[in-house]
């Protein structure tokens, strides 16, 4: 590499570009993302909204074990992309019509995590049930 | 405000449970007004919907002691199968129009474009990020030259201007879902292919941006003030005509879904009140008597009450010929009636019934994923910030090996940003999301119309690796329903006396009318075929293992095996006769050969003695199909091997093994004893799919690694079976392994495809040809090969609805 040598301006372009791979992949893996409570409603029914919007707000549900979890995706676009969502370990995969809500109802009987994804598998989130959810976090 | 719902209960059988439910109803806060109908079985409830709820009155009427069902949602399963057709339709339509418009737009920046490049490239400055376009254009150039000498004649700034402005409306207008959902995914510390598409023509139009509105900052970094206008417009356009093919490729996955929803008929021809009435099917309640004309569509499941016809089922099981019908058959919504004229009483409706279940059940087996594609999935959750990473790197590879290399400061940043951008456009996470569901979906669909429901991705693949086929005898490979075959006479009565066939028949169906044997329902069945009146017996006996004994219309009579000719011989007291005296092998020696060669060929012979003498043998069998050895030989060529299982005895079970072309029969296996059979086999190292009627057999089907139901046509919800075969012959089985083992190549090949074009694609993208070969791919070029490769997936999964049946 002899013909070669590196100035002030190459190291700043190779700092710049490592760092900025750097963020990248924080932001996309490792930072924290919003989560939200699935708060009981009268009718027993622990029900919280999922926005659906070029992902899931929030992408974290953290819900109570053994009672009826509502999930309201409210879906406000049309990409094909989010256009279901499934919950592999209950076996759901439901078609989420554009710009309305739809109801989907599980009810979790083992603490632990179930990831919740679209029909293609790009967008996810999770479901955190847990013994006390609601009680520890009110 | 009231509301009206009709709730059908069952379970009432006189005016007083009548009264009964209608009074509690009409005790419920908020009801108006019930009023129940005995006959119909229902109750007419108004109500007021603010205080109380058809699932209130549904309770009410339960906590009377009789059932009822809220009236399911009969349009759910085909309103959501709509909604969802609307939506991929609407989304292809529009993608459509936008490719259309962003591609005139296309060509329009390319041209503008020519004299920019003539203008920059005459200005002998680094540039030329773009090898493909400088080749094209310059290819194009003279002829423009020569066509439009004016467009030369135009001031390069107004150009760029105009091009700016163009490419902003494309953006905004064609492009701009690309943007608002890589901003929404973005927010959510997610990305996509639109992340990528943004990120890509996004910085390509910064660039033009700058260069257009301060050249100069260029020029005096030593870098021609080069714009990308007519790239990003291409590149916008390629992958909405890419992104409108897939979503029209994607629409056709569901096709076969789509035309069994729309079997359901709108409406019904009810008898109400003696009228004929033409209503909604929603209205159609169970107990409805409904009118079919020859042509039209059973709008609903039911059983028919009167006349007779031959429907068209074809479009349910894949059985060709028309199934003839008669009064108490059953008939199924959505199937065509082709000959006569017939009434029928309405029995499941709406989601409950036939074809609402295969919907449903389709769409959820297109939906499901099969285990292969995992991978696929671990791949497409990191993929984006991964690629985005690469594209960083490439930038600054070249930037610092150009740069340090000697070369311009700005020759090293245009170069390191096209190889970037194009790294960014080439890659394509939807070829890999694409590449199991669509096969799955096209496959399923085919079976559907091959009369075999698949319920999932994951059956379709475990499918696809069976080696061994167990089949059950009985209703699997014979027909299940035992048949009278054969009639013999013994040489010589001892009476010297010779009953014809309808006599020796009717003796022995009257004695068996006793008994509820499958083979005694045989007898009676056949008696009355042939329209013989049946006497009653008295003194019927019951020896276990042996057959039955009475007397009929004055005559002993005793039917039964060997044994029991040699007991009744034999004794005097069990039974009035055996004053001859003579030994059971003198009596039956004429027929011995007979019940041999009987017993061989499969048949259950049973012998008949009248009056102390045998008179004959009656043979009974459970006839092999005649679809059988043709589909069991299907299967062998296929390199499966196939094994009969049955609880019959050995010599019966061989009989029917050999007529059928099986090598490997498992006999004497009690209906328990099926379970360890087919755990015997999978320790063994075969993968194995077990056949039965899905009733008797469920333990086993849902121990084998595929459980395969053979239905009548109707039980698509058998919950065992990970397959229902809609028609009842074995074919199906073939079909369906067949179609496994296609789906399992196609996805493989998509699988492989869609790995390889990335793998392949995102390096050399980057310029890893070029030290080399000294090839660059273009953005245009690559934004072009992402735009096909979703769409040649989508395509190859599509060559599954052609498949041919074996």
């Amino acid at each position: 590499m002899s013909g070669y040598a590196l100035n002030s301006t190459d190291w700043v372009v190779i700092g710049a570009g490592l760092l900025t791979i750097v963020w990248l992949n924080y932001y996309f893996f490792a930072s924290t993302k919003a989560s939200g409570l699935a708060a009981a409603s009268d009718d027993g029914v622990q029900e919280i909204t999922v926005v659906v919007e070029g992902g899931y707000t929030p992408s974290t549900v953290k819900a109570k074990v053994g009672q009826k979890l509502r999930i309201v995706f409210d879906r406000r676009e049309t990409s094909s992309c989010s256009e279901e969502v499934t919950i592999p370990d209950f076996n759901v995969r439901t078609f989420l019509p554009a710009h309305e809500k739809t109801n989907v109802e599980i009810t979790p009987q083992n603490a632990g995590v179930h990831e919740f994804a679209c029909g293609m598998g790009m967008l996810h989130g999770k479901i955190i049930v847990t013994e006390q959810a609601a009680k520890s976090n009110d | 405000m009231t509301e009206q719902i009709v709730i059908p209960v069952s379970g009432m059988t006189c005016a007083a449970c009548q009264s009964r439910v209608q009074k509690t109803l009409g005790n419920v806060e908020g009801v108006d007004d019930a009023s129940v109908n005995l006959m119909m079985g229902n109750a007419t409830v108004s109500f007021d919907p603010a205080v109380t709820s058809p699932s209130t009155l549904v309770e009410t009427i339960r906590d009377t002691g009789y059932s009822a069902e809220l009236p399911s949602k009969e349009t759910s399963t085909f309103a959501e199968q709509d909604a969802r057709d609307n939506a991929t339709l609407e989304e292809f339509l529009e993608l459509k129009r936008k490719a259309i418009v962003s591609g005139i737009a296309g060509v329009v920046a390319m041209i503008l474009s020519m004299p920019l490049m003539r203008a920059n490239v005459s200005e002998s400055m680094s540039g030329g990020a773009d090898p493909f376009m400088q080749w094209t254009m310059r290819s194009f150039t003279p002829t423009l030259q020569r066509i439009a000498p004016w467009l030369y004649a135009i001031s390069t700034t107004a150009i760029s201007w105009f091009l700016l402005l163009l490419t902003l409306f494309v953006m905004t207008w064609a492009g701009r879902h690309f943007y608002t959902r890589a901003w929404a995914a973005f927010r959510h510390h997610a990305a996509d292919m639109n992340t990528l598409v943004a990120l890509g023509t996004g910085a390509a139009f910064v660039y033009s941006l700058l260069a257009t509105v301060t050249p100069s900052f260029f020029v005096t970094h030593g870098v021609a003030p080069d714009v990308y206008y007519e790239a990003v417009v291409i590149i916008i356009a390629l992958i909405l005509t890419g992104n409108a093919f897939e979503a029209r490729a994607k629409r056709q996955t569901s096709a076969a879904l789509r035309s069994l929803a729309q079997l359901q008929p709108k409406t019904a021809r009810v008898l109400r009140d003696g009228s004929e009435k033409d209503i909604a099917i929603a209205e159609v309640i169970s107990g409805d008597l409904i009118l079919v004309r020859p042509g039209e569509r059973v709008p609903v499941d039911g059983t028919v009450e009167s006349g007779e016809s031959a429907i068209d089922e074809s479009m349910l099981t894949g059985e060709s010929m028309p199934v003839k019908k008669v009064v108490d058959d059953r008939v199924i919504g959505g199937t065509i009636n082709r000959t006569g004229a017939f009434r029928f009483r309405a029995t499941t409706l709406g989601a409950d019934s036939v074809l609402a279940q295969i919907v449903k059940l389709m769409r959820d087996a297109q939906g499901s994923r099969a285990p292969i594609q995992a991978l696929a999935d671990k791949i497409s959750s990191v993929f984006v910030p991964v690629v985005a990473s690469i594209a960083i790197l490439t930038f600054v590879v070249w930037f610092v090996v150009i740069h340090a290399g000697g070369g311009s400061g700005g020759e090293a940043t245009v170069r390191g940003f096209a190889t970037a951008v194009a790294v960014l456009i080439i890659a394509c996470p939807c070829a890999m999301g694409l590449a199991v569901p669509t096969a799955v979906m096209v496959s399923t669909g085919r079976g559907a119309t091959l009369g075999v429901l698949i319920k999932g991705g994951e059956a379709l693949q475990r499918a696809g690796d069976v080696s061994t086929i167990v089949l059950d005898k009985t209703g699997t490979v014979t027909e299940g329903r035992p048949t009278v075959t054969d009639i013999i006479h013994a040489p010589q009565t001892a009476s010297g006396a010779t009953l014809s066939d309808r006599e020796l028949i009717a003796l022995v169906a009257a004695l068996e009318t006793s008994s509820e044997h499958p083979l005694a329902e045989a007898i009676v069945r056949y008696a009355k075929e042939q329209g013989i009146e049946l006497g009653e017996p008295v003194e019927f006996q019951y020896l276990q293992g042996q057959g039955v004994s009475g007397t009929v219309g004055g005559s002993a009579v005793a039917v039964g095996n060997s044994q029991l000719m040699s007991t009744l011989a034999t004794s005097d007291s069990s039974v009035r006769s055996s004053a001859q005296g003579s030994t059971s092998e003198a009596l039956i020696a004429g027929l011995t050969e007979d019940a041999d060669r009987l017993a061989g060929e499969g048949k259950t012979p049973m012998y008949v003695m009248v009056n102390d003498s045998v008179a004959g043998l009656v043979a009974v069998a459970d006839a092999v199909r005649v679809t059988s050895s043709l589909a069991i030989s299907k299967l062998r060529k296929m390199g499966l091997d196939v094994v009969m299982l049955t609880g019959d005895n050995e010599r019966t079970a061989q009989a029917v093994a050999k007529q059928a072309g099986i090598r490997d029969v498992i006999a004497g296996v009690l209906p328990a004893g099926k379970v360890e059979e087919v755990r015997r086999l999978q320790q063994g190292g075969s993968v194995v799919a077990m056949v039965g009627d899905g009733v008797n057999d469920a333990p086993a089907l849902a121990q084998a690694d595929i459980g395969m139901a053979m239905g009548t046509g109707t039980d698509v919800a058998v919950e065992a079976a990970d397959i229902a075969l809609m028609r009842s012959d074995l074919d199906g089985v073939a079909q369906a392994i067949h179609l496994s083992r296609r789906t399992m190549r196609t996805m493989k090949q998509n699988l492989f495809w869609a790995f390889a074009y990335n793998v392949v694609g995102i390096p050399v993208a980057a310029g890893i040809l070029y030290p080399v070969f000294g090839i660059l791919l273009s953005p245009i070029l690559a934004s072009a090969a992402m735009a096909f490769s979703s769409v040649s997936v989508v395509a190859n999964s599509l060559r599954l609805r052609a498949l041919k049946p074996l």
